[in-house]
């Protein structure tokens, strides 16, 4: 394979349609600066900060804009939060739509077919994959991501976190969370 | 199109499996593949869609058997041929040997990387006022386009309920096939897992799709 890439490469820079240098720095951007820790910072303050949860859960992309991150959210950010009678999770059954900017780039078990395709029919026995088991009558809402929105999932703040600095409370929240597939680690499951 | 990318309900693809620490590239070419198709899109090579087209029109048996960039790699590829940018002999030499063909606007440089790293926005200007309001019930087509299109299977034919406005958005039925954006009203569509899976179904799940309106009918 990376020898087929490598000839590709080669004739679009020849060619002046890429510029290697270009693909460098996109590559450097999703390895050291886009990742789910821009996600967890938006989650940490949404737990903080009620006025900018209310923002945030009102029009997803105008209040993480305010954050300043690395890459500006899109127009069509949808926030949807977990209560303790809803739980969300999020797939994209036809490709692998993801919100990049707050959460880098999907893992591979996002885009292949188990998760794919079971997410919509079973989804408490996809969270099992997980090691995640919900109450019985918890809503399970599944959100398809089949057009140009993308979402990302509020998790449920921690029990014995008050009084917690946005930082330290970031620390518990997962890419996972932040899909759905995971909740947010607590307090006792920080290893340092 | 009736695809196997359009995955949602199948059986028999196995547990998922969640790899721990996994690193963003499994090997460097796969970063390269990311991102030449990230800066030929933001050159105006082609449109997300069809993009995502060239993948769901790979062959079946590659689509299930290949990883997640030996995909985007098979799919650029043939964007690359169909679209007139390089030839067969190119790509099999890696070199190349036709005169380059104008891009729409222009080759990415890296004081532009942002246009790659920032997120575009999909709205467009309304063509109409929208046919349905939050809670109105809706059933998905029973459509069956031979093309690229956004509706799963696993809903044609079911009954939801509008949760969700987002305003006008370029219709990717129409901007796969290079003819325009032709904007339409998008909406969020909630289907009670039930109505989607039969009564054995957990009844505690719902379900939605976002959904172009061409997609619905009123129910």
């Amino acid at each position: 394979m990376q020898l087929r890439v490598r000839a590709l490469e080669t004739v679009l820079t020849e060619k002046g349609y890429v510029d290697p240098a270009t693909l460098d720095l996109i590559v450097e951007a999703y390895e050291t600066k886009i990742g789910p820790r821009n996600g967890a910072r938006v989650v940490a303050k949404a737990w903080s900060d009620p006025a900018f949860k209310a923002r945030l859960l009102e029009n997803g992309s105008e209040a993480v804009a305010t954050l300043g991150m690395e890459s500006r959210v899109g127009d069509h950010l949808v926030v949807v939060e977990n209560t303790p009678q809803r739980h969300n999770i999020v797939v994209c059954t036809l490709c692998s739509c993801y919100p990049w900017e707050v959460l880098g780039l999907p893992p591979v078990w996002y885009k292949a077919a188990p998760y794919r395709s079971r997410t919509v029919k079973d989804p408490r026995g996809v969270l099992a994959d997980f090691g995640v088991t919900l109450p019985k009558d918890t809503e399970i809402r599944v959100w398809d991501s089949t057009a140009e929105t993308r979402f990302l999932v509020l998790p449920m703040r921690p029990e014995g976190t008050e009084g917690w600095s946005e930082d330290r409370l970031a620390d518990l929240v997962t890419r996972d969370s932040m899909i759905g597939t995971g909740l947010a680690r607590r307090p006792q499951e920080l290893t340092s | 199109m009736n695809g196997v990318h359009d995955m949602g309900g199948m059986d028999g693809f196995g547990k998922v499996e969640p790899e721990t620490d996994e690193p963003v590239f499994h090997a460097a070419w796969e970063g390269r593949v990311m991102a030449m198709m990230r800066a030929m899109g933001a050159a105006g090579a082609w449109n997300i869609d069809m993009s995502r087209a060239s993948r769901e029109n790979l062959p079946p048996d590659v689509y299930l058997s290949s990883s997640y960039y030996r995909k985007w790699q098979l799919g650029m590829e043939q964007l690359v041929l169909d679209r007139g940018f390089a030839d067969a002999a190119e790509l099999a030499e890696g070199h190349a040997s036709t005169p380059a063909k104008p891009l729409k606007r222009g080759t990415l440089t890296p004081e532009n990387v942002g246009r790659v790293l920032n997120r575009g926005s999909f709205a467009r200007p309304a063509q109409g006022p929208a046919r349905f309001a939050i809670g109105d019930r809706v059933r998905a087509k029973n459509i069956h386009p031979a093309t690229h299109t956004r509706l799963p299977r696993y809903v044609r034919g079911h009954v939801g309920v509008i949760e969700m406005i987002h305003g006008t958005h370029a219709f990717p039925d129409s901007a796969v096939l290079d003819k325009g954006d032709d904007p339409q009203w998008l909406y969020t569509v909630r289907f009670d897992n039930r109505d989607l899976w039969g009564p054995d179904a957990d009844p505690t799940v719902k379900v939605s799709i976002d959904a172009f309106e061409p997609y619905l009918d009123p129910a």
